[in-house]
């Protein structure tokens, strides 16, 4: 069974808000209706958004890591916020996992947003109806796209590809992969609300330098035989000269 | 959480009714077992069930204002099968149609007697329907509580004493408003509903103190690394995705201080518990009509109370990640 999600890459996510104004800009102009907004250039703007990205510090100064972290709807496998619901408007697609809320059938009684504990759901003021996001729902089928295109829009605007998609219950797809091989984690497991979405952690990338490197074991003089000279003292061209 | 008021007077109109329904059907059980006086129908069980149903019919009411889209309410009877809240939905007009034909049956005077025991006991047909309607009301205190008990990532909730607490405080306020609606209509009761009030009112300040005991000493599954699953100690939020706030800092922050909670929770243990029990204490003796009015009235503001800081003092995990409101 398909299981469609997005996998997070901490360590890349630079915290430029592209995918929160590309989910924004693609889902207020959707089918489902705008997403509305109070005061957008007033002292106190808001709005109901599917994506946010918020940011924490790690770490006592100066030993402190900034991180990113784009929050959105977890498309949970034993997702707590449909059962609870009183009309059916929000449930879980049996075909690809994804869950969805039915704003013809919503109420507006945020029962739903209550029962989840990411507070992934937010309710539209104007609308009355609780939205989540949808993974894009009306761009990943649709066929007048191009196929490279079929992505959620926050997976397209991505600037440093921390956002993957796929069906992380394909063992072979590049989510599962990701996943796999690079210690992929689920938020708050203590709940067992199974969360399909996954967080990829922060790594420490540390580059290590040897001296060969540095003498440039691909010289050509090296393969004659000939050693390039080490580093000078001395100003070199390099350092006088404006190429 | 933040308090939502139409929640408030739903949940504490229909725990009136309820309770007073209750009342009302323990009344007449005692009298057709003849341990009381048997009563007036169209005077005190067709009035008591009018004032029951108008209390229901504003929690109803008080509801609606709850909806974002209340005319798409009839669908909320669909999801029975999974959800507290469609069986709230579907149980509270069944139990609003039992008080009614209680009341009906009482004031027209459709009351055969269905049963005689050999000691002469009647059972009349208001008593069928009356035990119908009174296990429809412990049913719909179960659906009211559940929906809080079933969220278990809201600590507070997620507790057997949810359910029994709306039980308990609504049966007491509808006792207490027995007294006071008995010291009129049924002078003969006034002692019997005083008595039961009482002694319903102090098992609830029993079970919901145990309740403040376990929240106060709560301790919370998710933390900021389970949040955000970074394992570190030293972990603090820099900026919300927000400026303005949003829903998640509308509706989850009660936005008020641990003093202002410390200060509703005293006031409530005053007004639900120490101040009706007094009050119905001295009702019963003097056989004041007006202290009994008051006993119930106080009972029902410190309720309002009550509920408030029952939605304030749940920490929804969600806060976790809006900890720069």
């Amino acid at each position: 069974m398909t299981q469609l999600a997005l996998v997070i890459d901490l360590n890349v996510c630079v915290g430029c808000h592209a995918c929160v104004t590309s989910c924004k800009e693609w889902n207020t102009s959707g089918p489902a209706g705008f997403m509305s907004d109070d005061n957008p250039y007033g002292k106190e703007p808001t709005g109901t958004f599917f994506n946010r990205v918020q940011t924490y510090e790690v770490g006592l100064f100066p030993n402190t890591e900034t991180i990113h972290f784009p929050k959105s709807c977890l498309h949970c496998e034993d997702p707590p916020c449909v059962p609870v619901c009183p009309t059916g408007a929000s449930y879980k697609r049996a075909s690809d996992g994804i869950v969805l809320v039915d704003y013809d059938k919503c109420i507006g009684c945020k029962y739903c947003s209550w029962a989840c504990p990411y507070g992934a759901r937010e309710f539209d003021e104007h609308q009355k109806v609780m939205k989540k996001c949808t993974l894009c729902v009306d761009r990943i089928y649709d066929t007048a796209l191009p196929e490279s295109e079929r992505k959620p829009a926050c997976v397209m605007a991505c600037p440093t590809s921390a956002r993957l998609f796929g069906d992380v219950h394909d063992p072979e797809s590049n989510v599962s992969v990701a996943i796999r091989e690079q210690g992929g984690y689920a938020l708050m497991p203590e709940w067992g609300t199974n969360p399909a979405n996954h967080y990829l952690p922060r790594r420490k990338t540390r580059m290590h330098i040897h001296e060969d490197e540095l003498l440039r074991s691909d010289n050509p003089l090296k393969k004659e035989q000939r050693k390039p000279s080490g580093p000078v003292t001395e100003p070199t061209l390099d350092d006088s000269t404006s190429w | 959480m933040h308090p939502a008021f139409s929640v408030i007077f739903l949940t504490t109109f229909i725990g009136v009714g309820q309770g007073l329904f209750l009342a009302l059907f323990t009344g007449q059980s005692y009298a057709a077992a003849q341990f009381l006086p048997a009563q007036d129908s169209s005077g005190f069980y067709a009035v008591g069930s009018l004032i029951a149903l108008t209390f229901l019919v504003a929690g109803l009411v008080a509801s609606f204002f709850h909806l974002g889209h209340p005319e798409r309410a009839w669908r909320t009877a669909t999801m029975w099968r999974t959800s507290w809240l469609s069986r709230e939905v579907i149980i509270l007009p069944l139990v609003m149609l039992f008080v009614f034909i209680y009341g009906v049956m009482h004031y027209m005077g459709w009351d055969a007697v269905i049963a005689t025991t050999e000691t002469g006991v009647t059972f009349h047909a208001s008593l069928l329907i009356g035990a119908l309607g009174a296990l429809s009301v412990f049913v719909l205190f179960l659906c009211t509580g559940m929906i809080y008990a079933v969220i278990k990532f809201l600590q507070e909730w997620a507790n057997p004493l949810t359910v029994i607490n709306y039980c308990l405080l609504g049966t007491a306020s509808g006792f207490t408003l027995a007294t006071a609606f008995s010291h009129v209509a049924a002078p003969d009761l006034t002692r019997f509903y005083g008595i039961w009030a009482i002694i319903i009112t102090l098992a609830a300040f029993l079970t919901r103190s145990a309740s403040l005991i376990r929240n106060s000493r709560l301790k919370y599954k998710s933390t900021i690394q389970s949040a955000i699953g970074v394992r570190h100690n030293q972990v603090v939020q820099i900026a919300q995705g927000s400026m303005g706030g949003s829903f998640n800092t509308r509706e989850y922050f009660h936005g008020k201080t641990a003093l202002f909670l410390q200060s509703i929770k005293w006031i409530f243990m005053v007004l639900v518990f120490v101040v009706p029990v007094v009050l119905l204490m001295a009702g019963i003796g003097n056989n004041n009509i007006i202290v009994l009015s008051a006993a119930f009235i106080i009972q029902y503001i410190g309720l309002l109370f009550e509920r408030w800081l029952f939605f304030a003092q749940s920490r929804h995990p969600q806060n976790i990640y809006y900890q720069t409101v």
